[in-house]
């Protein structure tokens, strides 16, 4: 086996196609009790009286536990990743339907949930705001009465760019474009719900916890805030992850709620929720109302991009996200292009639904900012009579203007965006498309093709900038050689399939020489990994790669002094090729890693201050964040008696840098294109007009399955981050924030004949259908 | 109430005295410990929890465990026999066909039944046979591909079903 980069299977996969993985849900612990939450059926509705007389006479219930049993111990509220509080369990009102009122702890989970339905919860009803357009209303219910001093549904307001200079470049404009752009509620919908075995041993004050969660060791800290245990008697186990996409990043209710249950009862109690539970209560995606405007001249240059916005994040502000960044970065709207001015201005509102709002592979909200910019530029496609693909390649940042300072500010490392939407219009055989496309329409078919380019910000970040709730976004890292030469890589960020086993350890071989095989890397465990924010935003080989590739040239670093001792010479006449250090001008007095490993340990004389052994540390910081681009290509079919679309092809060129692994980059693309397909045609979690949630199973909230989706046509430029010490980008969310915009221009692409300019997802065959009949579409799609 | 639940399950036979209204996929799991299948939606949509009930794949999130009483079911644990992985299983391996892991076992359950039945299927047979479940992580063509090579070396890793 070639150490280092390239394709290479998988370690994990060894014990996952053996059925021997460990999820949450596989934990067994001696005396496990099982809880469960019930959960408000209204949106909005005043806690008169919770009777539990019933469910605690229940012969295998251990414990009831209501928000007044948490308020006991200070814990009826957390706080949230926004720096809001959120109810653990409610104590005055409820605030969107399925949110938890009380947990039954019993000895099995089919009593736990018998139990649920022996409580008593006596509701006062209340109006409910549902519309976002609507909650900042004068009079509009108030959601947030148990915030001092909260007197609207307002949470913030946050701008960026230039609004003068931008009003400006708008009034001498030979070309606008104005558009309305709901980008929908949708749910990541990890096939794992999410759920927690706590066990807290009462002897020596130490709270473990199994838990689904991408960080392990944020929630460590956000745990000893909340319950008052001291940090270094918490552990937090992150085992196998069925899958998060940002799913698996807050602190959930039922966490804490099975914690309480295990000191309240001293057995370990498991919480898992249902898939219900999952879709009507944890955290949500999008749910972004845009107002987008585009300027332009009349020739195709793109001059200006305008958004205003109006964020829908639910009862509790419970995004996660840095702390600086209210909107996420949102702020990238400014897209692939070399923009004269730019202007958002975002606010953020309360509604009786679910919290969340930064999920779903989203990059924090790149995806909303690559779907409003790309719309827009097709839209002026469509106004100009141009080819999209034409006017993206005239309008395309350069490769000689990188890095480039976008106009709200971002500095985008590295690319070669012509390059990369060439080799999509290749791949495609563009022209021949076009041409298959008019002899289509004139036989009467609907066929689309849709374009898309994206610039992604990934790889949180900078500290100075960017931290969640006070705590830095810089990762650690710790690598341990043995004597005998084989390593050990601790982690602290979380794979949730991204196959982190395999390609930290290739980082350490291409580093250091040694083979993958010979180094285990330990991650999902507070007590076993140094501190770091976890796996979300594309920012596991941005940060933590950065990091693992560091540690492993520190060590490479004293292994030479080692060397130099060994071999008698000055440190600085030895050269380094992959896997040994030698004497330059002698390549057969080299010294390999094993052999220095072992010397490192031996009774070798070093020179003066120089330790033992090779095993190194180090936090990385990153100093910007990446960049990543890619070029997307969708054909479709609309059958015009249904609506229905079906994807014919899907071409997908990727830049995201230097690829550890390409087999995982390339299963990564596949899994976000999906998503793309997904969220611009299927998906939408929904609500009637009294906050009845509309998508709370698989039969409601449906997910693309094998017959959606196409064979994946795939390409790749590489163009390294200047700034990455292996020049990797990221990439576990570019296809997710890519390609619902292609999926949506080659929509409305094949519904050209029909004058149709713009739909909202989800295009659904019925959304479709009314706009070939040319009927009124719904604009907010999130409400049925 | 509880009753008695007896079946085979991977060649062994077991029994538990069950309530009557539990889930296959809990007797499964939480009874008899083989945790490779897995729970995920309730509704038979995604179909993680898929096992063979007398040779043919069944959700087992839908299905009593009393209704396998006296049947004989296949788990995903039951694939690799005297060491030997199954082709479906090498298949997923050697074409990346999962990631997270949480889907692959009942995909491979289904992907040995369609060989055993179509030991040459083409890209749209895969497709439509595992069109009942639902991947959150590979788009399914790696899974696709993985089940092809499983076709294409069955001679070369006879590990072979019922």
């Amino acid at each position: 086996m070639t150490p280092g980069f390239g394709r290479m299977l998988r370690k994990e996969d060894q014990r996952f196609i053996r059925g021997q993985g460990l999820f949450v849900d596989d934990v067994r612990l001696p005396g496990m009790l099982h809880g469960a939450v019930l959960r408000s059926p209204h949106a909005h509705a005043r806690i008169l009286a919770i009777d539990t007389l019933a469910a605690e006479a229940h012969p295998k219930v251990r414990a009831v536990i209501t928000g007044e049993t948490l308020r006991e111990r200070n814990m009826a509220w957390m706080p949230t990743l926004s720096g809001d509080r959120q109810a653990v369990l409610a104590t005055d009102k409820v605030r969107f339907q399925g949110q938890e009122v009380a947990f039954v702890v019993a000895e099995d989970r089919y009593s736990a949930r018998d139990a649920l339905e022996m409580i008593d919860v006596d509701y006062e009803p209340l109006p409910a705001v549902i519309d976002a357009r609507h909650a900042l209303d004068p009079g509009a219910p108030l959601i947030r009465d148990d915030l001092p001093g909260c007197t609207s549904n307002h949470i913030f307001d946050w701008e960026s760019g230039d609004a003068a200079r931008t009003e400006a470049v708008f009034a001498d404009a030979e070309v606008t474009i104005t558009q309305d752009m709901l980008y929908p509620r949708v749910h990541p919908a990890p096939l794992e719900t999410c759920g927690a075995v706590a066990q807290y041993d009462k002897v020596s004050g130490k709270l473990t916890i199994w838990e689904t969660t991408q960080a392990p060791h944020a929630h460590r800290t956000l745990y000893a805030m909340v319950s008052g245990l001291p940090e270094h008697k918490i552990r937090v186990i992150s085992p196998d992850i069925g899958g998060g996409f940002g799913n698996k990043v807050p602190i959930y209710p039922g966490y804490v709620c099975a914690v309480v249950g295990s000191i309240i009862t001293g057995q370990p109690v498991k919480w898992m929720e249902d898939r219900s539970e999952n879709l009507m209560s944890t955290c949500f995606a999008r749910d972004f109302h845009m107002h987008g405007e585009l300027a332009a001249s009349r020739d195709g240059k793109i001059r200006a991009v305008r958004v205003t916005v109006l964020a829908d994040h639910g009862a509790f502000n419970g995004t996660a996200q840095p702390s600086k960044y209210p909107a996420g970065f949102f702020g990238v709207f400014t897209g692939s292009y070399d923009l004269e001015a730019a202007h958002c201005r975002v606010t953020g509102t309360y509604t009786n639904k679910a919290p969340g709002g930064v999920a779903y592979s989203c990059s924090f909200r790149v995806t909303e900012a690559v779907y409003l910019v790309e719309r827009l530029v097709d839209m002026l496609a469509y106004e100009l009579e141009a080819d999209p693909a034409e006017l993206r390649m005239r309008n395309l940042l350069r490769p000689e203007q990188f890095p480039y300072t976008c106009q709200t500010g971002w500095t985008y490392d590295s690319g070669d965006y012509p390059r990369t939407l060439r080799m999509a219009l290749e791949i495609a055989g563009y022209d021949d498309l076009k041409k298959e496309q008019l002899a289509e329409r004139a036989a009467g078919h609907l066929m689309g093709i849709g374009v898309s380019f994206f610039t992604e910000a990934v790889g949180a970040g900078p500290r100075k900038h960017m931290d969640i709730l006070g705590l830095g976004m810089a990762d650690g890292v710790e690598l341990r050689i043995h004597p005998t030469g084989t390593a050990v890589l601790r982690i602290s960020v979380q794979t949730q399939g991204q196959g982190h086993e395999t390609t930290f350890a290739q980082i350490v071989a291409e580093e250091l020489g040694l083979s993958p095989d010979d180094v285990e890397v330990v991650h999902g465990d507070t007590d076993q990994t140094p501190f770091g924010l976890g796996t979300y935003g594309s920012r596991s080989t941005p940060v933590s790669g950065a990091a693992t590739a560091i540690v492993a040239r520190k060590v490479r670093e004293r292994a030479r002094i080692v060397a130099s001792a060994m071999l008698e010479v000055n440190a600085a006449d030895l050269e380094w090729e992959r896997g040994r250090w030698f004497v330059r001008g002698d390549p057969d007095s080299g010294r390999t890693i094993a052999e220095i490993a072992l010397a490192a340990h031996s009774d070798l004389e070093l020179p003066d201050g120089v330790e033992g052994h090779l095993d190194a540390s180090c936090v990385y910081n990153p100093p910007n964040l990446t960049y990543p681009c890619g070029a997307y290509i969708c054909v479709v079919d609309v059958d015009p008696g249904t609506g229905k679309v079906s994807v014919r092809r899907f071409i997908a060129v990727d830049d995201c840098g230097v690829r550890i692994n390409p087999m995982i980059v390339e299963g990564q693309v596949h899994r976000g294109l999906a998503d793309g397909i997904g969220m611009a045609l299927m998906e939408s979690i929904a609500f009637d007009v009294e906050g009845n949630c509309l998508g709370g199973s698989f039969m409601d909230y449906l997910l693309p399955t094998s017959l959606e989706c196409p064979a994946w046509e795939l390409g790749e430029t590489v163009t390294p981050s200047p700034h990455h010490p292996i020049g990797a980008k990221g990439v576990g969310e570019s296809a997710t924030v890519g390609s619902p915009p292609a999926v949506v221009n080659a929509v409305i692409d094949a519904l050209r004949p029909y004058g149709v300019r713009h739909a909202d997802m989800p295009l659904t065959p019925a959304q479709v259908w009314r706009a070939i009949q040319g009927r009124p579409l719904r604009t907010d799609l999130a409400i049925s | 109430m509880t009753i008695r639940v007896a079946m085979t399950v991977n060649g062994t036979e077991y029994a538990r005295e069950v309530e009557p209204r539990l889930l296959l996929i809990h007797y499964i799991r939480d009874e008899l410990g083989l945790t490779g299948s897995h729970w995920g939606c309730d509704t038979s949509n995604c179909g993680s929890c898929v096992v063979w009930l007398d040779a043919k794949p069944v959700k087992s999130c839908t299905l009593l465990a009393a209704m396998a009483d006296g049947h004989a079911v296949r788990t995903v644990e039951g694939l690799e026999r005297d060491g030997r992985l199954d082709p479906v299983q090498q298949g997923f391996i050697e074409c990346h066909g999962l990631q997270c892991g949480f889907c692959t076992p009942g995909m491979m359950m289904t992907a040995r039944w369609l060989l055993d039945h179509h030991p040459d299927p083409d890209e749209a047979e895969i497709r439509e046979a595992i069109s009942g479940q639902i991947c959150r992580c590979t788009g399914y063509e790696n899974i696709v591909r993985s089940i092809r090579w499983a076709a294409e070396h069955a001679a070369e890793h006879p590990g072979e079903s019922t």
